[in-house]
């Protein structure tokens, strides 16, 4: 469970201050599958790298299972993300130089779990976004959706409280877009909760709720 | 994270662009290198001056006329006094517990003739001991004669570079040879010794000291050479020789006696100092290496910044993308050390093939310090670039900024 109160951000733009995000509160329930759509700048990113814990609010709380986020250390919060967060990019981010199972095992590398441990549960999530005969594969041997499945499945090998997608069909064609949310979407069947910031309104509409953003401020928000 | 796994991170990096680790790994095996081979350099020459020095003999008390203190400008060194140092006061030296033997010697330079060829060479009139004392081997015939110096025959031993000059393919045993305007009967010919401190052994004439006294009108002895009973027994008879001496020069102190360990200690600490120079100037190669290394690692930081977002995004801590860049730099550290030890220690079996008679050994803290350095700049210029990683902003670093 995620609820945000009274999140603010401000960005100091030379003399100016640029309010991101303004008074924004938000509550998600496990399994929830939000999407989160508005035009350029108007914060979505923002609060969803804020949700991500990769930036800290100005002002308000932001809670993760109850837990209170914004007074943690930045080695605290690096644990959060590691352990509850799931982070897919739309220019996928993975790692040009490891294999697929590689990039997908990097979490638990970080988490120092053990090779052999490592190699079941990576060859695990692999296996449930149908991708295990692409292990030994680098990036740049795989297609597009491909490559954001490999993403997604490391964003997911260590079962995080929410999977955050930014724009996750941006770089893909239509198919593989399809098959890549139809991905998503089994993930959040099975209790994740699921929050897709995108420009595209099919995307956007699937979603049982829809979150508008206009000038840092949530201006719909429909179930 | 495992040791292992960041190990294995970082290894992947560096293969993963090999021009770059390519010219790392020469810049630092060149710095290593030249810093293992100058230690040996530096460590051979002070060999060789130690050798060179053993080869005199052992326990040596050296006796020159005239006092270090009267010393000023150019040679003589020392300051002259009206009292020779004489073939009594050689002798008088036996009566001392402490010295066992010794030699005399007088040196000088003049022409030497055989038939129609002639020489100008350095003629020396040691004692017959000074063989003993100096370790010279003759190669053909024998030394100068034992007995009583005073009345020595006109007899000489030649050194192998002159005895070709003078002789060629002929014998030169029995000869005649004429010495100024005094005739010497060859009776031996050095082992070639090469050089000893400078003086070339092969182009000298040995006679005895009377008759080379006679052929400098002389009777003043250039240096007297005691050889002490033992190690001990060099403090003793050190000054034993110099209250000899005095006794026999109406009280006046007018000799310096030198031990041979004091000169080759002196000898000793002037050349550890100039090896110790010499690898400091080489180490400033390391320390290139070492900036190269920041440079590069920088450079590396600023291209890889989405990964390192990445890194920070899937919950990697400050900590970890630190040493994540710092076993890297130690990794690429490592690595063109052990090229450098392995490229110098090929340097020095090629130079010890190259000139056999110089002493030429790495010092086992050559390689220690070498390969500690480099690893220590490696990691101590690794710091900077990979602490400016660990503090990027996850979400500028993730869009590349």
């Amino acid at each position: 469970m995620i609820e945000l109160r009274g999140i603010e951000r401000i960005f100091q733009v030379g003399d100016e201050k640029v309010h991101a995000l303004q008074d924004i509160n938000l509550r998600f329930e496990h399994g929830e599958y939000v999407s989160i759509m508005g035009p350029s700048g108007s914060g979505k990113s923002t609060l969803l790298n804020m949700l991500g814990l990769l930036d800290r609010p100005t002002a308000g709380t932001y809670l993760l299972d109850g837990v209170d986020t914004t007074s943690m250390s930045d080695n605290q919060q690096a644990d959060v993300r590691r352990n509850k967060i799931g982070f897919v990019f739309q220019s996928f981010h993975l790692i040009s130089r490891l294999t697929a199972a590689e990039n997908v095992g990097l979490p638990l590398t970080l988490a120092g779990m053990a090779p052999k441990e490592r190699d079941r549960r990576v060859m695990d999530v692999l296996e449930r976004v149908d991708l295990t005969d692409r292990a030994e594969h680098r990036p740049d041997q795989l297609s597009g959706g491909q490559r954001q499945r490999v993403a997604i499945a490391r964003a997911t090998i260590m079962q995080p409280t929410i999977l955050l997608a930014d724009e996750p069909t941006g770089n893909l064609d239509q198919s593989s877009g399809e098959s890549v949310i139809q991905v998503l979407e089994a993930l959040n069947d099975q209790g994740i909760i699921l929050l897709v910031v995108t420009h595209d309104p099919d995307i956007g509409e699937r979603a049982r709720r829809r979150i508008r953003m206009v000038d840092g401020r949530v201006t719909g928000d429909d179930r | 994270m495992r040791v292992v796994d960041t190990i294995l991170y970082g290894a992947g990096n560096i293969k993963g662009s090999p021009v770059r680790t390519f010219l790392l790994l020469l810049a630092m095996s060149i710095g290593v290198a030249s810093v293992v081979m100058l230690s040996s350099l530096g460590e051979a020459a002070r060999l060789y001056v130690v050798n060179q020095f053993s080869a005199l003999g052992t326990h040596l008390l050296i006796v020159m006329p005239g006092r270090s203190e009267t010393a000023g400008g150019a040679p003589p060194l020392l300051g002259t006094t009206p009292r020779d140092l004489t073939l009594d006061d050689a002798e008088a030296l036996l009566r001392s517990p402490y010295i066992r033997d010794y030699a005399h010697i007088v040196v000088g330079s003049a022409p030497v003739y055989f038939e129609s060829l002639e020489r100008e060479v350095k003629v020396i009139g040691p004692s017959a001991s000074y063989a003993v004392i100096r370790n010279l081997d003759t190669a053909r015939g024998r030394f100068l004669p034992k007995g009583d110096y005073r009345r020595a025959a006109p007899v000489a031993v030649i050194g192998e570079t002159l005895r070709s000059e003078l002789f060629g393919n002929r014998r030169a045993l029995g000869q005649r040879i004429r010495i100024n305007d005094r005739r010497f009967r060859v009776i031996g010919v050095l082992a070639d010794a090469g050089e000893s401190l400078g003086m070339d052994m092969g182009d000298l004439v040995i006679v005895p000291t009377t008759q080379a006294m006679a052929l400098f009108d002389t009777e003043s002895l250039f240096r007297i050479i005691a050889q002490a009973t033992g190690r001990s027994a060099i403090e003793p008879g050190k000054a034993d020789v110099s209250r000899i001496i005095k006794e026999r020069h109406e009280g006046e102190d007018d000799v310096t006696v030198i031990t041979q360990d004091a000169i080759l200690a002196t000898f000793d600490r002037i050349l550890k100092a100039l090896t110790y120079t010499v690898v400091g100037i080489a180490a400033i190669s390391l320390a290139v290496a070492g900036i190269l290394i920041m440079n590069v690692m920088l450079v590396s930081v600023s291209q890889r910044t989405p990964e390192i977002g990445l890194l920070k995004a899937l919950g990697a801590s400050k900590r970890q993308i630190l040493q994540l860049f710092l076993s890297e730099a130690a990794l690429l550290s490592l690595i063109g050390a052990a090229s450098g030890t392995l490229i110098a220690w090929f340097g020095v079996i090629g130079l010890d093939q190259a000139f056999p008679a110089f002493p030429l050994e790495t010092p086992s803290w050559a390689y220690l310090s070498a390969v500690g350095v480099a690893l220590l700049t490696g990691i101590g210029f690794g710091i900077m670039p990979a602490r400016r990683a660990a503090e990027l902003d996850p979400v500028l670093a993730l869009t590349g900024r």
